[in-house]
């Protein structure tokens, strides 16, 4: 049995504090109603007064054409104004960068709030997968799955959270650039007829329905699941169990399959609403499965070396950097199939996209493929170091971060775009998020055993040997 | 071993077995026992075996990923001369001409020559290093090996004695155990 007191749960109370300190002062300084520093003051003024002249100007006719730029070798081309956006142009230049300054403490809780639910909904559906597929090999980490999915619903209540101020537009919150008022009425200024045609899907009541089902169905599928394993525990007939958990396994992935590219088209998709590419939700799923398998794998090295969890031998862990290393090839192959026909093919539309992030976001944009693509192919290839913890830990904390700056590059072009910085707020953040997590997964470790020792498969499991 | 010692006829007693879980047993036992175990033959892979024999692991990964980064080159060299030097492609309207700015059209390419040269030039290497060629005659002693039953050949060695071992191989569970020397 995991006890959960001491270094690391002051730990973990340290890191939320930071984080509550960093969001509330990344609201202070940046964004929010806040109109406190002159410079953002005079971009405010400037913003209502040329407002101001384009509502009388939309009254006698149509917003003009967005004048676009492209350079003359369109395969260098870097838009001349950052934001390769049609949309964006119908703002004023102030208006835009107010927004986006306003958008800034927003962003930074958006990217750190998925990057975080992508490792709980990422342990949940291996968790499914394990029960659907009824494995063997993986029972004696089933309970760090477990525990990892039990944070889903935090996450997913800030989510709610966020997306209701954007629809209020409460804190200065623009980061759905569609739920902008009067862009889908014609005949008002902010008016935009592509994001009008979108409107069956892309509208308030729809987009929070969508978040709602979401919530219900996968913390709700965590929860059950969580709640049969435990009855293991306590008598419950194994084998009928575990058939039954086979069945809600598959039921749940099948609503996962569709959910997840759903969510990934509305909450990180939808940002750019112009935009849209096919396999985007495979590219988020990615991202979030081998970001959750990387923390599983953390999260059992550090129970194994406290001296818990004597069953997981070199054999499980060595499977578990398997699945890290094949994963980020997974992501990468996913990454660049999206890039390079784009890139290709650079027909405006689509080339926008990465526009944005060639233009402003170059060297974050590189760093972050090398982090999570030749990092762990070149750390983990081999046999020895994915049984040696020294290789899975740096290659672990290298993709994390990875993938974290990869969730930065989704979500922060399209709302704060020129206007981004990289710094101590999202540290803090993310530390605040890590110490949330920290809590909530070891203390649901604390509350079972660490084994499922009733599960048909443990001895399987225990005997692992490849 | 002296040289004079490796010119002398090894004697080998093979131990025939129609399990492979005895057959693991018996191998376990018999290098307990300090036997060098020549050669076991199997009609599939059994789990646990090559270290169980003493067998060093494969150095084959080392060659896998010296044979990937060398179709890797390849695959640069390949598409540098052709498309950039040789005869300059325009790539999807992006007339750079330079191997860098086109770098995302080679990398289909340079991903299939990785897995090419990694694959095939491992399937020659394993065929080598196992000398198999065409028409080179079977090594296998006991044709019977490729159906349902497996054999062990331990070498005697010269401090060993036969009666010792042919009983420890019996005790085994060996259904059969024959003597011959190479």
């Amino acid at each position: 049995m995991f006890e959960f007191t001491g270094k690391l749960k002051t730990l973990s109370i340290a890191l939320m504090l930071i984080g509550v300190i960093s969001v509330g002062a990344s609201f202070l300084m940046g964004g929010g109603d806040h109109h406190g520093d002159a410079s953002h003051g005079e971009h405010q003024t400037e913003a209502t007064a040329e407002h101001g002249e384009k509502h009388a100007e939309g009254a006698t006719h149509h917003v003009e054409a967005p004048n676009r730029t492209y350079h003359k070798t369109a395969s260098r081309a870097t838009p001349e104004h950052n934001h390769f956006d049609i949309t964006q142009a119908i703002q004023t230049p102030a208006e835009k960068i107010h927004h986006q300054q306003e958008n800034k403490p927003w962003a930074n809780l958006l990217v750190n709030n998925f990057f975080f639910l992508s490792l709980a909904l990422g342990a949940l559906f291996f968790m499914a997968v394990q029960y659907a597929a009824q494995v063997g090999w993986s029972v004696v980490v089933l309970r760090v799955m477990e525990a990892m999915s039990s944070f889903l619903w935090i996450p997913l209540t800030i989510m709610v959270l966020i997306i209701a101020a954007g629809m209020m537009h409460m804190g200065g919150n623009h980061l759905w650039h569609w739920m902008a008022e009067g862009i889908m009425e014609e005949g008002n200024v902010h008016y935009d007829a592509i994001i009008a045609g979108k409107q069956a899907y892309l509208n308030n009541p729809f987009f929070m329905i969508r978040t709602l089902v979401y919530f219900l169905g996968w913390v709700g599928g965590a929860m059950i699941l969580r709640k049969m394993s435990l009855s293991l525990d306590n008598g419950a007939d194994p084998a009928a169990t575990w058939k039954r958990m086979r069945n809600i396994s598959a039921g749940f992935l099948v609503f996962f399959a569709v959910t997840s590219s759903t969510s990934a088209w509305d909450w990180i998709m939808s940002i750019d609403t112009h935009w849209f590419s096919t396999l985007f939700g495979w590219y988020i799923f990615a991202g979030m499965f081998v970001s959750a398998l990387t923390v599983m794998t953390l999260i059992t090295i550090y129970l194994k070396n406290k001296g818990y969890m004597p069953e997981v031998n070199h054999s499980h862990i060595q499977d578990l950097g398997k699945f890290m290393f094949a994963f980020s090839i997974f992501w990468t192959y996913l990454w660049f199939s999206q890039f390079m026909l784009i890139w290709y093919s650079n027909i405006p539309e689509e080339v926008t996209y990465y526009m944005a992030r060639w233009g402003e976001y170059k060297g974050l944009f590189f760093t972050m493929v090398i982090m999570n693509f030749v990092f762990p192919i070149l750390i983990l290839m081999s046999r020895d170091s994915k049984r040696n913890y020294g290789f899975l830990i740096t290659a672990g904390i290298i993709m994390i971060i990875g993938h974290w700056l990869d969730v930065f590059i989704l979500i922060t072009p399209g709302t704060v775009g020129g206007e981004w910085s990289l710094g101590w707020t999202h540290i803090g953040t993310f530390l605040g998020f890590a110490g949330l997590f920290i809590f909530v997964v070891f203390n649901a470790l604390s509350k079972r055993a660490l084994m499922s020792v009733n599960h048909p498969m443990f001895v399987e499991s225990k005997h692992h040997h490849i | 071993m002296t040289k004079m010692a490796s010119t002398e006829n090894k004697v080998i007693i093979s131990a025939l077995y129609d399990d492979d879980d005895i057959l693991l047993k018996g191998v376990k036992s018999v290098k307990a026992q300090g036997y060098h175990i020549e050669e076991v033959y199997s009609p599939f892979p059994i789990h646990g075996l090559d270290p169980a024999m003493g067998l060093k692991p494969t150095r084959m990964a080392i060659t896998a990923f010296i044979y990937g980064v060398l179709g890797l080159a390849t695959s640069i060299a390949l598409s540098y001369g052709m498309m950039i030097v040789d005869w300059p492609m325009n790539i999807g309207g992006k007339p750079s001409f330079t191997w860098g700015e086109n770098m995302p059209a080679f990398v289909p390419i340079m991903f299939e020559l990785t897995v090419f040269f990694a694959a095939h030039l491992m399937v020659w290497t394993y065929f080598f290093r196992n000398g198999l060629f065409p028409g080179r005659s079977a090594q296998n002693p006991d044709p019977r090996t490729t159906d349902d039953k497996f054999l062990m050949e331990v070498e005697l060695g010269r401090k060993g004695s036969k009666e010792e071992l042919l009983s420890l191989l019996k005790d085994s569970g060996a259904i059969e155990i024959n003597e011959n020397s190479k």
